[in-house]
């Protein structure tokens, strides 16, 4: 088996197995019960947060855990909006956020707040000038992302942070595909809110974290007990985010060697593509990405055809679109980067791992040039 | 034994019945969740091992040079598109090759298209369905069901082609 989907999920690290095993077996307490196992379970949560605060340069109070990127998202984007409904109606996002983020603000949309849906450019980046002429006087709440999902493009948050900033709007990111990759700072960003997901850097499912600057105003969308500053009521997942915590110490401590290794690895396995395969574009290749992601169009054949030849012969991957019932529609993302929406049909991402060596791209290049040479001999649509 | 339970209608309205179970029924439920992956009831969602068949090796691939009907139905950029020729031999079909742009799918429903058509007389193959091409491939995962009708539609528009060209070229022959 050839696991090239990442981006996807990661399979949890064997020391964050072992990190969280205690806390699922004798170290079971309610971190709210005030008995000793209670009090254990409650300091471990505890250090749990601070060295993700650590981790993010944020401060122990600031972070507040949750059940996962999307629910990170849903908290920061309602709670935001909600708090702040006297005050304004207009959110401003990006035409590429994941559904966690566009479906929430178009539920918004329902609601009758206005959002703006900032465009990118053929390399899959936004543009802070067009945040800036896009505030108005009812602006609330701007949410971007910092890596993109399916082109691994990171954005220029940096600059989008100084506008938020200086213009006094919440400023919320999406960092699920960019904490573990790159190195993650909420003051270097100037975000007052950040998702992350704790499956996405070799830890568990299910768990996940929010950060959330203080004297940010946030209308918590579920009620319950006082967990999580009322953020997020819930008896806390202490194995799950002890978990969270170690895998992001680990991910964090090792990075730039996995950076360094799987930038390599990336290069060498587009270069050859390129070389060997016609007709295939990489995309968002001209702007900074995260080392681990590659998204390839081949031409004049269809995705989901490519993922089954390369499942069938063991290597995992993603399909940037899914032919169903109605419409195949092409990846929201790609469209808004101008590709063509035929050549957006052919779109394979790869999303390399910490695990992944030389071999297996060479095992997956060979498996690529049959596939796309099969593939093409029964297409009807010829190459130019 | 059996596993499934049930909702019941009446006083116990909305209610989730078991079936009176014996033995370590719990074990069951673990077994299901350990057991390798199979293709569920209901709904087909994966493709079976004869539509991996017409995928990976599609019968009749190609182009006839001198065709006697040619369609070409779908677009590459709504996801499938199907190019298919005929040749036609004494009212019936004695060659025919496709080429297509698709899905699994679109690719094993035209592939298994050529096959039903291959041989059978003109009016046979406008009777073809997209049912029966799907039961011919013993069943394609609900959301692929579009697909085949790509398939039926260009046999149906090849073959229009085809008796469009012989009534130009012998316009009196449907009368005779």
């Amino acid at each position: 088996m050839i696991y090239l989907d990442h981006n996807a999920t990661t399979p949890l690290h064997p020391a964050v197995f072992r990190a969280m095993e205690p806390y699922m077996r004798e170290q079971f307490g309610n971190a709210s019960s005030s008995y000793r196992l209670g009090r254990s379970a409650k300091s471990a949560l505890e250090a749990s947060r601070k060295s993700i605060a650590g981790c993010l340069g944020a401060q122990p109070d600031e972070i507040v855990f949750t059940g996962g990127g999307t629910e990170s998202d849903n908290i920061a984007i309602r709670g935001v909006a909600h708090a702040l409904r006297s005050k304004g109606n207009h959110v401003i996002t990006s035409h590429i956020e994941h559904h966690a983020v566009l479906n929430t603000c178009q539920d918004l949309e329902r609601e009758g707040f206005r959002v703006t849906y900032l465009p990118v450019d053929s390399g899959g980046q936004i543009n802070p000038d067009d945040v800036r002429s896009h505030i108005g006087a009812e602006t609330i709440l701007i949410t971007v992302m910092l890596a993109n999902n399916e082109t691994g493009v990171i954005q220029p948050l940096s600059e989008v942070g100084k506008i938020a900033r200086e213009e006094q709007i919440i400023f919320h990111t999406d960092a699920v595909q960019a904490v573990g990759k790159i190195p993650v700072d909420v003051n270097e960003l100037s975000v007052d809110l950040l998702s992350l997901s704790g499956h996405k850097f070799y830890g568990p499912k299910g768990v996940g974290a929010l950060y959330v600057r203080r004297n940010t105003p946030i209308n918590p969308p579920f009620t319950g007990g006082h967990h999580e500053r009322n953020i997020r009521p819930g008896t806390e997942n202490v194995p799950g985010i002890v978990g969270l915590a170690e895998a992001l110490l680990l991910a964090t401590g090792s990075l730039p060697e996995v950076a360094q290794k799987l930038t390599g690895l990336r290069q060498r396995f587009e270069a050859t593509v390129l070389r060997k395969i016609n007709g295939v574009q990489i995309n968002g290749r001209s702007a900074p990405r995260v080392h681990n992601t590659s998204n390839m169009s081949f031409q004049s054949i269809e995705g989901e055809s490519i993922l089954l030849h390369l499942d069938l012969k063991g290597i995992y991957a993603s399909s940037g679109s899914a032919c169903s019932t109605d419409s195949p529609e092409p990846s929201h993302v790609l469209v808004a980067m101008g590709v063509p929406a035929g050549t957006a049909q052919g779109t394979i991402r790869f999303s390399l791992g910490k695990d992944n060596t030389d071999d297996q791209i060479d095992y997956v290049m060979e498996a690529l040039m049959e596939i796309t040479a099969r593939l093409r001999e029964i297409s009807s649509v010829r190459d130019k | 034994m059996k596993m499934q339970g049930g909702r019941v209608s009446g006083k116990n309205r909305g209610r989730f019945i078991m079936e009176k179970r014996t033995g370590n029924w719990q074990d069951l439920y673990r077994k299901e969740r350990e057991e390798e992956p199979k293709l569920p009831e209901g709904p087909i969602l994966f493709y079976n091992d004869l539509v991996i068949d017409h995928f990976t090796n599609p019968r009749n691939v190609g182009e006839i040079s001198d065709s006697d009907g040619y369609a070409l139905v779908g677009d590459p950029s709504c996801g499938d598109q199907m190019k298919l020729w005929i040749k036609v031999k004494k009212k019936k079909i004695s060659e025919i090759k496709f080429r297509s742009f698709g899905c699994p799918g679109a690719i094993a429903t035209s592939s298994m298209v050529t096959q039903l058509a291959l041989g059978k007389t003109i009016d046979e193959a406008k009777r073809l369905t997209d049912d029966d091409v799907i039961s011919a491939l013993g069943g394609i995962p609900e959301n692929k069901k579009h697909c085949s009708l790509m398939g039926i539609n260009a046999l149906l528009a090849a073959i229009a082609d085809y008796e469009e060209k012989r009534g130009r070229a012998n316009p009196r022959e449907e009368e005779l």
